[in-house]
């Protein structure tokens, strides 16, 4: 059974149909893509996985679970993470703090344990330090991780987003445009790193892109929305020389 | 142990050099006070200055770590005020032993703000920026109009209640009144003491830094950084958002405890419970650098202090404290300011970065 299961899924703001009918079903540790021309819906089928947005029609399985309509912080704990188009750091907390807000649903103790100082503070805070800082180790991040993630520099920004994502021990893993504002060689890392993250954190990853020699590059299947539709689906090579993507949004 | 305080944390470092300040200030003060080399005036603004620091360090809680503007503090405050005095009248001759009663107090008034904080906190949090600020006014001034209009007796039979007057609580001939309207209520025993009152800063401090480092304060201020990012990553923002919203109200409940006993009279006006005195209490907070702990002190014992020192000065009075604020702001905030004390003040940090 695919680990991701989307039927029929729709959303309509006021008159505007911006998402209708989107099916897609991912396979576990499989790399898809998601691309189309900017206002296809494609954030938008991000924030209805995630929560953020209720669907109008449609069904979201996750591994079996129906998470339909769930809030975010539901689907984060069936399992879903992601990062954000324009990246969203918690810019005032340190780098490895980034990483352990992303690990709190993963260690627990409580709120009087933490003012008190108790055993069980001292105990878990290492824990999460240790795991975190392993987490910054495969980002290679760690000499970093006492800075603010807002003075970091943009690539490692977008790598600590991924970490933050990754703490949160997501089965299915969104990255909307990772590669945005990368140069090639920049992109060329982040291809390796992606492919590393799969293999390294057996990762579903689902990603939206622009960039066509990092999607023809990494993704093994692809989804092409245009005006809130699914205009092509299918392996990568296919969809890519498919008469109707290319007019639409590739060019000739 | 030189070398232990150098691979500290930084910010357990700098919670460290806080404490220290609080307690030097105090063993300061506390010799002057016995040696009488101050004056009467002066030792009579102990209580009231640790009451500021409390309510500077509880709101800038909500301000500065969870990021969201509150003009309600002193209605908080005013609660917990009245409902320890309430109780330590009612027990002045149950419970002799001054410091049991007082500690009792100190629980209802904390127990009430916070009560009061949730209940408040719930349908207000659902709002942000401006128009949290203006509910938040709202209510602080709804609370002390409240207090304003009740009246509280009590006889043989038991208590009374009325929003109407004296009269209306229908008391048998022995009864007292306790809470009396617009005259609130007097014959508090005055309980307070500047060493009190350094202790419930000393706890203030404890509280709020420990739960600034701990996962409840990550997940505090990664809502204030990114409310979006937050959720994202499985944080209960409703829950976050109420927990730092209702401690900040406990402690300022606190802070009204040691307020109503600091005085023989409570009464609940613009002065002390309305919005002047939440604007008062955010100016503390935002010219002691919004976030910063130390700051929200030292802006609280310098701004409660100059009107008295600058008594002297008469009709010019609140044309140097308006020029103090101004200098005060400048120096947290002007760019140039930063980088000069960032040259000039931070030794230790400063060498530090240098070698990264």
């Amino acid at each position: 059974m695919a680990l991701l299961d989307v039927k029929n899924l729709g959303i309509s703001f006021g008159g505007l149909r911006a998402v209708n009918a989107f099916d897609i079903s991912i396979e576990k540790e499989e790399l898809y893509g998601l691309i189309g021309p900017n206002g296809a819906g494609k954030t938008t089928v991000f924030n209805l996985l995630t929560g953020v947005y209720k669907p109008d029609s449609g069904k979201v399985i996750l591994d079996g679970n129906d998470i339909t309509g769930k809030k975010t912080i539901e689907t984060s704990k069936a399992g879903i993470a992601r990062t954000f188009q324009n990246i969203r750091l918690f810019k005032k907390l340190s780098v490895l703090d980034n990483v352990k807000a992303g690990l709190h649903n993963q260690h627990h103790y409580s709120t009087v344990e933490g003012i008190l100082r108790l055993p069980g503070y001292r105990r878990v805070e290492k824990e999460m330090d240790e795991k975190a800082m392993e987490l910054l180790k495969v980002f290679d991040l760690e000499k970093y991780a006492h800075v603010d993630a807002a003075n970091l520099p943009y690539g490692q920004q977008r790598r600590l987003e991924i970490a933050r994502a990754l703490a949160t021990e997501p089965k299915l893993l969104l990255l909307d445009e990772p590669a945005a504002g990368m140069n090639p060689n920049e992109t060329g890392e982040l291809m390796d790193m992606i492919r590393f993250v799969r293999e390294n954190f057996h990762m579903t990853i689902l990603l939206i892109e622009h960039d066509m020699k990092l999607v023809s590059g990494i993704c093994e299947r692809l989804t092409v929305l245009n005006f809130g539709e699914v205009l092509s689906q299918g392996k990568t090579s296919e969809v890519l020389n498919d008469p109707q993507v290319i007019t639409a949004y590739l060019g000739e | 142990m030189l070398k232990k305080i150098k691979n500290m944390k930084k910010t357990t470092k700098s919670n460290l050099i806080t404490y220290g300040i609080v307690i030097v200030a105090f063993v300061i003060m506390q010799t002057l006070i016995s040696t009488g080399s101050i004056s009467s005036l002066l030792e009579g603004l102990m209580v009231p200055i640790c009451i500021y620091v409390i309510l500077a360090v509880s709101l800038n809680l909500v301000v500065g770590i969870l990021g969201e503007l509150s003009l309600g503090h002193a209605g908080f405050m005013c609660v917990g005020a009245f409902s320890s005095a309430f109780f330590s009248k009612c027990m002045r001759d149950v419970i002799t032993v001054d410091i049991v009663r007082f500690l009792l107090a100190l629980l209802i008034g904390i127990a009430v703000a916070a009560i009061f904080g949730i209940l408040i906190g719930i349908p207000v949090l659902r709002l942000k920026g401006d128009y949290l600020a203006i509910v938040t006014l709202a209510f602080g001034e709804i609370i002390k109009n409240l207090v304003n209009v009740l009246y509280i007796g009590k006889d043989s039979n038991g208590f009374h209640f009325s929003t109407k007057d004296v009269m209306a609580l229908n008391m048998e001939p022995d009864g007292t009144v306790i809470v009396n309207g617009p005259q609130g209520i007097t014959g508090t025993p005055q309980d307070s003491t500047f060493l009190i009152g350094f202790i419930l800063i000393l706890i203030t401090l404890f509280i709020v830094t420990n739960l600034i480092n701990s996962r409840d304060g990550r997940a505090i201020m990664s809502i204030r950084d990114n409310r979006i990012a937050a959720e994202s990553v499985g944080i209960n923002v409703t829950k976050y958002k109420l927990m730092a919203f209702t401690i900040s109200a406990a402690l300022a409940g606190a802070a009204g405890v040691l307020y109503a006993h600091n005085l023989s009279t409570l009464t609940a006006n613009t002065n002390n419970f309305g919005y002047n005195q939440s604007i008062m209490i955010l100016v503390f907070v935002v010219l002691g650098g919004i976030g910063s702990i130390r700051g929200s002190i030292i802006a609280a014992v310098i701004l409660t202090l100059l009107p008295e020192l600058l008594r002297g000065l008469s009709d010019y009075r609140m044309l140097i404290y308006a020029i103090v604020l101004i200098v005060m702001m400048l120096f947290n905030w002007a760019p140039k300011a930063i980088e000069w004390r960032e040259r000039h003040l931070r030794f230790g940090r400063k060498k530090k970065e240098a070698v990264q």
